[in-house]
């Protein structure tokens, strides 16, 4: 077989890596993937349901398993890849606890960290009771109960949209992209779930860019009565019933606004990861103004790093969605076979 | 409406509320945009008018003010640019880190230039 | 609310305060309006903690009413502020102590300007120089002065005769703080704690066994604002805010106000007259004002300094009732006596009377 004796190494194994690492081996290039969880996976393991279908995150979840389940793929986990460089026709990984790994040629997968809500120290996240993020929001739904931190049922909740993106406070000028269409469907389960719960969204613009957001986002108002009001939220505080209370401009209205609320879910970002900021640091791989990885071309080089041998996979080089991560991850093994074939 | 108009037919002429780009003035933006370039990336989130002291209790309202500045409206933008108190909290929150204390101060004397012809 | 998160934030901004050798630099109103204040943390510094610290006759004011009233400009502060430097460094003190908040935020001002634009300390020392002859070393530490009675509280709690708790039940008296907006929503990294969730004086206020509040509206100014209370016709802002303060903190009921600016403390005490005049309004428990307290004056109700030196009487919301459940006797006979027995003028209007 063509490429059976060639062997290609993926750093990362969430929904880029293992899509990437199930095509390699498909075409029966010897794959390792190397995770630094205890399994691959990535952020979708926390996911309970999906935009803009709600399908189940199992279904997805169930797909790139199978797509892992290949004789030609050995997978590594609770490693991590700590550096990269290129040494004649090989490519060397070094692995965290100190081994080396010979390749032919690397996929990085590195994927995105949620942004750290903390540093948001106006909102009171970790602070206040029934601050949360949408991640912890999407755990919520997958034990099946949207609760407040004394158990009891909340009647308003606060959806803020951009915390940690398009902030320049927080040296993140980005658009996270997702987050959006996040909200939105998190507020349509919100009130598919507590049908007697108020939702807001707090919101500096509404990024509907997919195919079907638009339609949820109609879909929100129409059906479940979600109510948006438009402007960034400056800060939150609690009151003496321990509830939640919100400063925002409705700049709609122009008039300043507050409003009490039972809970309220911050829509995190995306940033580069740490550990691939650490392993571009360490590779000399280089990263753009926003801090994810630089690529060769931003149109057409867009998997393309400018290191010999080493291909770029995912949310490692901006944020996307799982469609345009599973996309890119094809794109990024067509170019390592390309790679390969040339070489 | 004049008294003698009221008088003759018990109804005036509407003025229009439209703003017309192409007759109102921008030398203010044009000023102020020179002096103080960060007010060009104003996204108009209105996190400054949410924690602003000074609109909570009457009307002034900066993400309203920029646009006014932004489109030309100087008329309304004259006695809008004397609420501020310019105690800066603003600055504090604003995600595209407009100088909007200087946007306040270079608006203020762009406009007492273009009333004394020097704009 | 969750105490570990604000632990996780104060760890995160600690400054450094020095341990001895302060020069220390006085607020033009405080005098005026909290008259035991200075002089009792002079006095806590020289004679219960036995710390260094001088004062120079010569020092004036920091003109930060003027700089903040438009009258003054950026460069001649600066030059004010680096007189005082010079001042510090012809006594050989490097570590500057500053009783009011504006003074505070105008001297951290000015060293990040220094910091960012060398070009304006070198003009600065330029335009010292022609003016007055003198040069100066840039200090090494500032604290504002309730920094310093934060860094010794648990000191101050171990000498305690007083604590903050309610003699009668055992509980813990609640405490409202209030931060000068000049402290550190600024430059947050030079204030214990940051800007979000300041520390300073919680810090205190649980060394000497009160509980603090957290309300609404503790983030949001008292209205001082210079351009708010110099100007008549704006007036009004300085008293909308500090209303809309007491109204959030109104149904905590809390014991007293905690303050370490000089304008918040006088305006968060005379606002509640003001309001009371209007509108016949009060906001502490039954139909009292809620007494405004500074940092200086709780340490010394803490160690046992009598009211009266302290000056009590002359807040707007008196105190009495606050005292009684601290436990703290007075004589009434020498409220309004002065020290070498003649009489103290007798303010009017005085709530909780």
């Amino acid at each position: 077989m063509k490429g059976a004796s060639k062997h290609v190494i993926v750093a990362g194994g969430g929904v880029a890596g293992m899509e990437a690492a199930g095509s390699l081996a498909e075409m029966g290039y010897r794959v390792t993937l190397i995770e630094k969880g205890q399994d691959p996976g990535g952020h979708l393991l926390q996911w309970h349901a999906l935009f803009p279908d709600r399908r189940p995150a199992e279904e997805v979840r169930g797909y790139l398993r199978k797509r892992l389940n290949h004789e030609n793929i050995s997978v590594i986990t609770s490693t991590v890849v700590e550096k990269i460089r290129h040494h004649g026709h090989d490519v060397i990984v070094n692995l965290s606890g100190g081994t080396e790994e010979r390749a032919d040629a690397v996929i990085v997968a590195t994927g995105f960290d949620l942004f750290d809500a903390h540093r948001k120290e106006e909102y009171g996240y970790g602070i206040y009771d029934n601050v949360i993020t949408a991640a912890e929001l999407e755990e919520m739904f997958s034990m099946g109960k949207v609760a407040k931190a004394d158990g009891t049922l909340p009647s308003r909740v606060g959806f803020v949209h951009c915390v940690g993106s398009r902030d320049e406070k927080v040296s993140n000028n980005h658009c996270s992209k997702v987050c959006c269409v996040t909200a939105v469907k998190q507020a349509i389960e919100v009130r598919k779930m507590l049908p007697a719960c108020e939702v807001f969204c707090f919101y500096m613009d509404m990024r509907m860019y997919g195919p079907y957001y638009e339609e949820l986002y109609r879909e929100s108002q129409e059906v479940h009565n979600i109510n948006y009001i438009r402007g960034k939220v400056s800060e939150a505080s609690v009151n003496i019933s321990n509830r939640l209370v919100i400063k925002v401009e409705d700049t709609l209205a122009g008039r300043p606004l507050k409003m009490e609320v039972d809970l309220m879910v911050l829509m995190v970002g995306m940033e580069m990861s740490k550990q691939g900021a650490g392993l571009a640091v360490a590779s000399g791989l280089e990263t753009g103004v926003n801090r994810f990885l630089e690529t060769g071309d931003h149109h057409y080089g867009n998997n393309v790093s400018r290191m010999k041998g080493v291909f770029y996979a995912g949310t490692c080089t901006a944020p996307m969605n799982i469609t345009d991560t599973i996309s890119h991850a094809r794109a990024a093994v067509t170019e390592t076979v390309r790679y390969l074939n040339g070489r | 409406m004049s008294v003698r108009q009221a008088n003759r037919f018990g109804f005036g002429i509407n003025q229009s509320r439209q703003i017309n780009y192409d007759t109102s003035d921008r030398k203010v933006r044009d000023y102020v945009t020179l002096r103080e370039p960060s007010f060009r990336l104003c996204f108009a989130c209105g996190g400054c008018s949410a924690t602003c002291t000074a609109g909570e209790h009457i009307s002034f309202n900066l993400r309203r003010m920029i646009t006014l500045i932004r489109r030309g409206e100087i008329d309304l933008l004259r006695d809008e640019v004397t609420r501020c108190m310019l105690c800066g909290k603003c600055m504090l929150v604003c995600p595209r880190g407009v100088n909007t204390r200087n946007v306040v101060a270079m608006t203020a004397e762009a406009i007492r230039k273009l009333d004394r012809n020097e704009l | 609310m969750k105490p570990e998160g604000k632990k996780r934030i104060w760890a995160e901004y600690q400054k450094e305060i020095p341990d001895d050798h302060f020069f220390y630099v006085r607020s033009c109103i405080r005098q005026t309006f909290f008259a035991g204040s200075e002089q009792v943390f002079l006095k806590i510094m020289r004679d219960d903690l036995g710390k260094d610290i001088f004062e120079d006759p010569r020092h004036t004011t920091c003109t930060g009413i003027g700089y903040h009233g438009d009258v003054v400009p950026f460069e001649t502060i600066q030059t004010v502020v680096a007189r005082h430097f010079s001042l510090a460094t012809e006594a050989g003190y490097k570590n500057i102590a500053i009783s009011c908040v504006t003074s505070f935020g105008i001297y951290t001002e000015i060293l990040e300007t220094w910091k960012h634009f060398p070009e304006t300390l070198e003009r600065t020392r330029e335009d010292l120089l022609k003016a007055t002859g003198r040069t100066f070393d840039v200090p090494e530490t500032i604290s504002h002065a309730s920094d310093i009675i934060y860094k010794f509280r648990d000191e101050i709690a171990r000498k305690a005769r007083f604590n903050l708790s309610d003699i009668s039940t055992g509980k813990p008296l609640k405490v409202v703080e209030h931060i000068g907006c000049h402290y550190s929503k600024m430059f947050p990294k030079y204030g214990v704690g940051g800007a979000e969730f300041p520390h300073v004086l919680i810090g205190m206020v649980e060394s000497w066994g009160g509980d603090i509040i957290d309300y609404p509206e503790r983030r949001h100014c008292c209205g001082f604002g210079f351009r708010q209370y110099l100007i008549q016709a704006n007036r009004g802002y300085s008293l909308s805010a500090s209303r809309k303060k007491f109204e959030s903190m109104e149904p905590y009921r809390p014991d007293f106000i905690i303050a370490n600016c000089p304008g918040c403390s006088m305006f968060m005490d005379r606002w509640q007259y003001t309001i009371n005049e209007i509108d016949g309004i009060t906001y502490g428990a039954d139909g009292q004002g809620i007494p405004v307290l500074t940092y200086e004056e709780v340490a010394g109700l803490v160690l046992g300094y009598d009211p009266w030196e302290l000056g009590l009487q002359y807040h707007n919301v008196q105190s009495l009732p606050l005292l009684k459940r601290m436990g703290i006797r007075v004589d009434p006979a020498k409220r309004f006596l002065a020290k070498d027995g003649s009489r103290l003028p007798e303010p009017v209007g005085l709530m909780n009377e």
